[in-house]
């Protein structure tokens, strides 16, 4: 469903960069014996999306060339011009003693939509999402102000999470703040960062950052495993969560809904990380060994069999493509899913944090209130002392 | 709070044991990228 949304917004983005409109009618080249034209040139600069293909596929026939002992015979069936049309379009015959299909693709035009991707769309809207959830945060807590514990505190604690819990989560925690930072500051250095501070500064910052962010991946992906088997039973959807829901939680209002140990709230945030975690670290591995693990195409190839693309009017999605395209593609990929769950992992710290008496209690020792648990977490507490009930020896 | 740590400190590990590990069976991207005539070692 990620890709399938990804292939969509994708194509939208692309056709905003660099396809404005689509010229209808093929022109007549006959002036210039089939070469451009200045309306071809003209239509180009306007960033019209032209029909091409009477220069890329016009790269010469080598069954096509005269024999070797007639005029011009050596030169085969293509001409100069015909060699740097395939080359230019990617179809010349290039053969590479090193660097494999990478190497051997000498022009890459899709590069410059991955860099005005890159350069525009993403850091404009990835920068103001995060800044508008710090500023939706900020406006809610001037609003409703910290969620405070109702009633007594009783002095008596339970405990939320074990160790080995706590430990998944802050080291999940721990490796996504790295990485989620690191990560801005490849994306945002040269023109955040270099104009402030200088070359020297950033280029010392963004070596640092690489090696953090390719390193630090495996803690995130392992921790991420980790919380999946540990809490995925427990985030299972159930008839509770309609009741929170229609609650809002307890967080506009007064009411305080019933819950088991994970409320519906935190299910959201949970299957978020579990999706969007899981697909930041599958295109994660794929750029962290460039060209081995090519994704994109596969993806664009199921989707053309479900048909899905042509119904929303993509047309068929491009499965033939160049080894640097896969790459640029799934860093935007990787870029979008990453900014999504940045800023729903703000939110989680917010409500964790400051936003919530006595939650950070749940992760830092572990052990809460009665109070606390019996009003975010009611039918988690009553089957904890069931629990603890049972164990206990009969007098 | 020791917890936290512990988690933090995990992470430390892991990425410099991930650093060694990948230089060591040649995941260098440099050396993923060149080919039998190319030399990288011994500062050639």
């Amino acid at each position: 469903m990620l890709r399938i949304a990804f292939a969509i917004l994708w194509s939208a983005l692309i056709s905003v960069v660099t396809v404005p409109a689509i010229a209808q009618t093929a022109p007549d080249r006959s002036a210039t014996g089939g070469a451009q034209t200045l309306s071809d040139i003209l239509a180009r600069q306007e960033q019209l999306k032209i029909d091409d293909s009477f220069r890329r596929d016009n790269v010469g026939d080598p069954d096509l060339a005269k024999p070797t002992t007639e005029q011009l015979g050596t030169l085969g069936g293509a001409s100069d011009p015909d060699i740097w049309r395939a080359l230019r379009y990617d179809t010349a015959n290039v053969r590479v003693s090193a660097g494999g299909d990478v190497a051997a693709t000498l022009v890459q035009d899709g590069g410059m939509a991955w860099l005005a991707f890159r350069d525009g769309p993403l850091r404009t809207y990835g920068g103001w999402l995060l800044l508008g959830t710090l500023g939706a945060l900020i406006v809610f807590y001037l609003l409703r102000g910290r969620i405070g514990v109702d009633g007594e505190i009783t002095g008596r604690t339970v405990t939320r999470f074990k160790s080995i819990e706590r430990f998944a989560h802050w080291m999940l925690a721990g490796s996504f703040i790295l990485l989620g930072i690191t990560g801005l500051f490849v994306l945002f250095g040269r023109v955040g960062i270099l104009p402030l501070l200088g070359h020297e500064f950033n280029s010392v910052l963004l070596i640092g950052s690489k090696w953090v962010h390719n390193n630090v991946s495996w803690a995130f992906m392992l921790a991420l495993g980790m919380i999946l088997v540990m809490w995925a039973g427990h985030n299972i959807p159930n008839k509770t969560d309609l009741t929170w829901i229609k609650q809002f939680g307890g967080i506009i209002g007064s009411k305080h809904p019933p819950a088991k140990k994970f409320n519906a709230g935190q299910k959201v945030i949970f299957w978020s990380v579990i999706l969007f975690g899981g697909s930041i670290a599958v295109s994660g591995v794929s750029l962290l060994f460039p060209y081995e693990l090519p994704l994109m195409a596969k993806t664009f190839a199921f989707l053309n069999t479900t048909g899905l693309p042509e119904m929303v009017g993509l047309g068929v999605l491009p499965t033939d493509l160049a080894a640097q395209e896969e790459m640029q593609l799934t860093q935007a990929w990787h870029a979008i899913m990453a900014f999504v769950l940045m800023a729903i992992v703000i939110a989680h710290i917010y409500i964790g944090s400051v936003g919530m008496e006595g939650a950070y209690d749940a992760m830092g020792s572990g052990e809460v209130d009665e109070a606390w648990a019996h009003q975010h977490h009611s039918i988690w507490l009553e089957e904890e002392k069931a629990k603890s009930a049972a164990q206990q020896p009969a007098e | 709070m020791k917890v936290m740590l512990a988690g933090f400190a995990a992470i430390a590990i892991i990425a410099v044991a991930a650093d060694f590990v990948l230089d060591e069976i040649g995941f260098a991207s440099a050396e993923r990228q060149s080919g039998a005539n190319v030399r990288l070692e011994d500062g050639h």
